[in-house]
């Protein structure tokens, strides 16, 4: 499926929330009038230069933006090819590009004189990011988690708790995010008139994928001024790893136009895209309606959702922004897919070369890197988004390459 | 196209307000907790005093639905019921009674996935009266509302706590066969309605609207049935329903067992809701 190629791919959602066919406000109607009110909010503060002005000055101060943009090269040199750089978001406060959403949101929240905070989280890292931006302002904040998840990702756990968050595990379903999504949907639809529900990354109803693409287009708008600093030009490519899609949205959205700039999103391919375990939603899903949007979805012939698997807790959601399925389809941004295996083996090569432990999702965008940075020439110029720093992943990590530790 | 809507439902709650009382809508999930056992409750519904059904179709994920709700579809798509089931079960029970209305409920994306058109016709068929579909409001008329009513089904909206006057007439718009008053902003099963509230609420959309008004969310009890039937054109009650199948399978208790408890409640809510005389 392959539209005709609009004017710009910046101009969307329509006033539905609509990109193309994807998005939409697919919500119970106790939600809706909420969701229409945080849209005018929304707006409203876009609009209004003394929200800007407290946002960038939290983000500058705060959150430490803007972030490097650091040429990798070692790993240049020992791929070959392309000259690397990475956006180093994993060096923001609490390691990873989910706090530029979460400030974005809890000024809007204080804006619309909401009292309490939740949230849904997979890895805990925007769960991290909500608590930490509740705990600044002084709100009470409810982040819903998988206990599958808890599991896996005990630090950030831990870390949420000390900030003051309250952690719910979540045993519905198959209790991992979308549970805990359904979790946080169900709180938000019991508590409409005093809640802000912080959704992490560019789904959900609108206005949240453009809201959330907005917040964290601070990515590609830093990443366009570094670039061309330091090499007088735009990238060639742009490479990130996708999920829900925020930190890739982010980096893509404001190079959408620049038609001469490779666009590439790696979802997480788990065992293979070819076995019944992956979180490929546009490699291997097809659209549906999940979550108030439409967008590729991994499912089963009767339309019931199948769970995404993958060694990163953060990629393995069975959707995707309502934004990317229409990229997808437009043939705007190519989506490929990395394994597990080779997403281990870039975190260990990025370890080593270069001096960061990369978490495992960005891992899965640097191992479709080593894949194709060998074959560009040196003068291609490459972007990788490094969203997120692998502390939290150690304990994982050890335990896929056999090491044991105690935690 | 079918110019034509079904009118099982008008029928039958014109029969009721003729009568002077209230309609009793039970919910269960198709499938739960197995195919069979399901038909088997779903037939005796009628002869237990339901006079409207609400079938649920079961999905993976019902976001605006409580625990209840939720393992009643986790269970009954383990025992591998899906959209075709579902319809094949309205099918068999619309073999055997010709009155009484069959209203699927349930979440957008089992259908979409049928397809609309496909679906639409294969409902009509079956047997299917009317379609109340969580994650629609009128915004998203087009997918599905406007092509149900061409083809003749009706789609019931739900009306909540938080639509306000702006709202409603949105909401109103293209109802049809009644309106589902949603008691308490939350999800299905949980804390029991202000019954001072909801009556302020339904004669607040009574209004604005002509169709009868059911009501939802937290009734359990028949005691709680007569004060809501008292006020609104129907009960919903669900997950007090549902509950009961649940109770049956933790004690292993025989198909004929979980339905003599179901059927049982259904009977007790019945007397509850003919206590109350009319709502009007």
């Amino acid at each position: 499926m392959t539209a005709n190629a609009p004017n710009s791919y910046r101009t969307g959602p329509d006033e539905r929330g609509l990109f193309g066919i994807y998005g939409g406000r697919f919500v119970a109607e106790t939600l809706m009038p909420l969701i229409l009110s945080l849209e005018e909010a929304y707006e409203t503060a876009k609009a209004d230069p003394e929200y800007r002005r407290e946002l960038d000055g939290l983000l500058d101060h705060y959150v430490g933006r803007p972030s490097p943009l650091y040429f990798a090269e070692r790993l240049t040199e020992h791929f070959g090819g392309a000259k690397i750089y990475f956006k180093r978001d994993e060096l923001n406060h609490t390691g990873s590009h989910k706090i530029n959403n979460c400030m974005g949101q809890i000024l809007l929240a204080r804006r619309m004189g909401k009292e309490r905070i939740i949230a849904e989280t997979g890895a805990g890292q925007h769960g991290v990011a909500v608590a930490t931006v509740a705990a600044r302002f002084g709100l009470p904040c409810v982040v819903y988690m998988g206990e599958t998840d808890i599991e896996r990702q005990k630090p950030n756990v831990f870390r949420m708790k000390l900030l003051g968050a309250e952690v719910v595990p979540v045993t519905s379903g198959s209790g991992t995010l979308k549970d805990a999504m359904n979790e946080a949907l169900r709180d938000w639809v019991t508590n409409v008139e005093s809640t802000f529900y912080i959704i992490g990354t560019v789904a959900g109803p609108h206005p949240y994928p453009a809201m959330v693409r907005d917040f964290q287009s601070v990515i590609g708008n830093e990443t366009r001024e570094q670039m061309m600093r330091a090499e007088g030009r735009l990238p060639d490519s742009l490479v990130a790893c996708i999920g829900g899609g925020s930190n890739a949205m982010g980096l893509f959205h404001p190079f959408l136009d620049d038609k001469d700039v490779e666009i590439i999103g790696v979802e997480a391919g788990g065992l293979g895209v070819d076995t019944p375990d992956h979180a490929a939603s546009l490699n291997g899903g097809r659209p549906g309606v999940l979550h108030g949007n439409r967008t590729y979805l991994l499912q089963d012939d009767d339309g019931q959702i199948i769970e995404g698997h993958s060694i990163s807790a953060g990629l393995d959601y069975p959707g995707i922004g309502p934004e990317h399925s229409w990229l997808r389809d437009s043939g705007r941004v190519t989506y490929v897919s990395a394994t597990d295996s080779e997403a281990l083996d870039a975190f260990q090569l990025c370890t080593k070369l270069e001096g960061i432990i990369p978490a495992l999702e960005p891992s899965h965008a640097l191992a479709y890197v080593s894949k194709i940075a060998p074959d560009r020439p040196g003068d291609h110029l490459m972007v990788m988004n490094m969203c997120g720093r692998g502390d939290k992943d150690v304990f994982a990590v050890a335990g896929h390459l056999g090491v044991e530790m105690s935690e | 196209m079918n110019a034509n809507p079904t009118t099982r439902l008008k029928i039958r709650f014109d029969k009721l307000r003729d009568e002077g009382r209230a309609a009793l809508v039970t919910f269960l999930t198709a499938g739960d907790p197995d195919y069979a056992t399901s038909l088997k409750i779903l037939k005796q519904l009628p002869t237990a005093g339901a006079d409207v059904i609400e079938f649920g179709m079961p999905f993976t994920d019902p976001m605006a639905d409580g625990p209840a709700i939720q393992a009643s579809s986790q269970r009954a798509l383990k025992a591998g019921q899906n959209m075709i089931k579902t319809l094949q079960m309205v099918r068999d029970f619309r073999a055997g009674d010709h009155d009484t209305p069959i209203v699927l409920m349930g979440y957008y994306n089992p259908i979409y996935c049928y397809g609309v058109d496909r679906f639409l016709a294969d409902a009509l068929e079956a047997g299917v009266d009317g379609l109340i579909v969580v994650d629609l409001p009128p915004e998203t008329d087009d997918e599905l509302c406007l092509p149900a009513l061409d083809a003749g089904i009706n789609f019931i909206r739900l009306a909540t706590p938080t639509t306000d006057d702006k709202r409603l007439p949105a909401v109103l718009a293209n109802t049809s066969g009644f309106v589902y008053y949603v008691s308490i902003a939350g999800i299905t099963g949980a804390g029991a309605p202000d019954t001072e509230k909801v009556k302020v609420q339904v004669e607040r959309i009574k209004a604005k609207t002509d169709l009868p008004i059911a009501v939802g969310f937290g009734v359990r009890t028949p005691d709680q049935a007569q004060a809501i039937a008292a006020i609104a054109d129907g009960v919903v009650v669900g997950s007090a329903l549902v509950n009961l199948i649940r109770d049956g399978i933790e004690v292993d208790a025989a198909a004929d067992s979980i339905s003599a408890n179901v059927t049982g409640l259904v009977s007790d809510l019945a007397e509850g809701i003919r206590a109350a005389g009319s709502g009007n």
